[in-house]
């Protein structure tokens, strides 16, 4: 699958924009603050029907203007699919393909599968675990669809399980047969989720530790965990377990929405103990183990965008990594960085379409072509 | 116009149809005007609640209950009145009803104690009720209170059962359709075997 071409209006700083793209590897070059991000951003929305970055649609019309539009053609099984996004301040956003509006944004959403690596994955390693459950949970129902519907079923459930001891906690009671009912709604929806991401996990992680391998040091023990209290005993026994200390706390103590996915170094929490580079290095082996699972699991290679991703890796993970991109590992690639000569000296030599584009404050130029 | 007001407060009814029946009454003759306001002052005040299953009535126990034509050793447990219409519009059912007023939903404040609940185990020990259908919405909060009564009703001695609800997808029991309703009813199963089904 590839994107042709990309037609931007009044998408954040680029007033217009009229690409045509080739079916290998694509860099954006550019200073800093000129609108690279920008543009992947761009075909991010294609793909999501939303921004990677900001999900206030409103805010990412240029300044001063009134509405945006982005539009692109993808090669798609050889077939064009034609895809249109629109936002007009006051107006609800439209999407179509192939000139046909979409009722709800979630049927398109996976018809285009696409994997960003971006410095902003660095809240992956920062932030709480639930950026990490959201990761893996928008792995999986890229593939299991019955895997979301069972996911909003368990929040739910969780939800009303915490209102129920909330109040008993506030009325100083305890009715067994109340937080029944919600313990068998959180076990009906919450066991296939464990299952299911336990299944992925297993899958995954060795994909994962490749990758680190080889843009990574492999003298660095790195490894990701699936934590979950459902490791060491059935659900059911949790849940009966932390009754008295989910009536203390007045919510629900255990299930898989306290489930985390840890990553380490020689066994010891990544976000202290690991350096900038290492962090970069594991954050973009995770995303392209999500890249080499979607391939697998869709038997489409996903578009990949890397966004900055040559700052802080040395030349020769970045010669390993640009490797892979010309044994044809991966599909259709974009790229951005700040330095040309870095970009055009690393794909001197690779077999590969290539086009390099000079972004501008005014205007997007090609100026190199293989 | 405060009539224009009042219609807008109706289910359905758009600021536009609330004025176009505004219109309308302007139109009608004084008599006419005044029965419609009385018949909406009455609505309220003779309306009461069934002794028994807890439908709507303008008596102490109402039609269905008082009826010597039904089928008193099944009792049907629903959420509301609509239910009952709904069921009752089938054709396909002749036992009785338990209107529970809702379904359990701790997060709206609603707990076991503010449904009609404590009056249906009572009518299960009544000596002349030998199975209790579980007919409420199929939501999440609906399937809970189905568990909740199905526990509940175990130590009596009456069958319990549920609406075989394969056949209707999703939705609450008034916006399935009366064939499948009515079929469904009838085919009704155990409810035990209605929780092994799910994995
Ligand atoms: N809605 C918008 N309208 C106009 N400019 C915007 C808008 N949103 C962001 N920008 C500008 O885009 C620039 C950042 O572009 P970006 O693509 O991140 O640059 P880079 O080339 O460094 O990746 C900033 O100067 C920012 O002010
Ligand atoms: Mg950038
Ligand atoms: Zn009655």
């Amino acid at each position: 699958m590839h994107l042709k071409n990309l037609h931007l209006v009044h998408f954040k700083n680029r007033d217009q924009a009229d690409l045509e793209f080739v079916d290998g590897i694509n860099c954006f070059v550019g200073n800093n603050g000129v609108g690279k991000t920008n543009l992947l951003d761009s075909i991010y929305y294609l793909a999501f029907c939303k921004s990677f970055f900001n999900p206030i649609d409103s805010q990412n019309i240029q300044y001063d203007e009134g509405f945006f539009v982005i539009e692109g053609t993808f090669d798609r099984n050889e077939k064009d699919e034609k895809i249109y996004c629109g936002f007009k301040k006051g107006d609800k956003k439209q999407f179509k393909r192939n000139k046909k509006n979409y009722d709800r944004f979630s049927d398109h959403i996976g018809f285009l599968p696409l994997v960003m690596v971006s410095p902003a994955d660095t809240e992956l390693v920062y932030d709480g675990s639930e950026v990490r459950r959201k990761f893996v949970d928008g792995v999986i129902s890229q593939f299991n669809s019955s895997y979301l519907d069972n996911l909003l079923k368990y929040n739910k459930a969780v939800s009303q399980r915490n209102a129920l001891l909330k109040k008993m906690g506030e009325e100083q009671r305890w009715d067994a047969s109340s937080v029944e009912v919600w313990n068998m709604q959180l076990l009906q929806y919450g066991q296939p989720i464990y299952e299911a991401r336990r299944e992925f996990l297993d899958e995954f992680i060795p994909i994962f530790q490749q990758y680190y391998n080889l843009i990574g040091n492999e003298s660095e023990e790195v490894s990701l965990v699936y934590k979950s209290r459902l490791h060491e005993a059935s659900f059911e026994d949790l849940l009966q377990q932390s009754e008295p200390k989910d009536a203390r706390a007045q919510y629900t103590t255990v299930g898989v929405h306290k489930d985390d996915l840890k990553f380490e170094i020689k066994g010891h929490p990544l976000k202290k103990f690991g350096s900038q580079g290492q962090q970069k290095s594991f954050l973009i082996a995770l995303k392209l183990a999500q890249f080499d699972f979607m391939k697998m699991k869709k038997g489409i290679k996903p578009l990949l965008l890397l966004d900055d991703i040559f700052d802080k890796l040395d030349k020769n993970r970045v010669k390993a990594l640009m490797s892979l991109v010309s044994e044809h590992h991966f599909g259709q690639v974009f790229v951005t960085d700040a330095n040309k000569t870095r970009i055009q000296e690393l794909f001197e030599d690779i077999d590969t379409a290539l086009r390099i584009f000079e972004v501008q404050p005014n205007e997007t130029k090609l100026i190199t072509e293989k | 116009m405060e009539a224009v007001e009042q219609f807008n407060t109706l289910p359905g009814i758009g600021k536009k149809t609330a004025l176009r029946l505004a219109v309308h009454m302007l139109g009608r003759e004084k008599e006419e005007v005044e029965a419609f306001s009385r018949a909406f002052s009455k609505l309220k005040e003779n309306v009461t609640f069934c002794k028994e299953c807890g439908n709507i009535s303008d008596r102490e126990i109402c039609d269905i209950c008082s009826s010597s034509r039904r089928n008193r050793s099944v009792i049907c447990v629903v959420e509301d009145l609509r239910d009952v219409l709904a069921i009752e519009n089938t054709q396909q059912y002749d036992g009785l009803y338990h209107v529970l007023g809702g379904h359990i939903s701790p997060m709206d404040g609603i707990g076991p104690g503010d449904l009609n609940i404590d009056n249906l185990l009572t009518r299960a020990q009544n000596g002349e009720t030998e199975e209790i259908v579980l007919a409420l919405s199929t939501t999440m909060e609906g399937d809970s209170t189905n568990f909740y009564l199905y526990k509940k009703l175990q130590p009596f001695s009456v069958n319990v059962s549920t609406i075989a609800r394969g056949v209707a997808i999703g939705d609450e029991l008034e916006y399935t359709d009366e064939v499948t309703l009515g079929r469904s009813i009838v085919n009704r199963m155990p409810y035990e075997s209605s929780i092994s089904r799910k994995e």
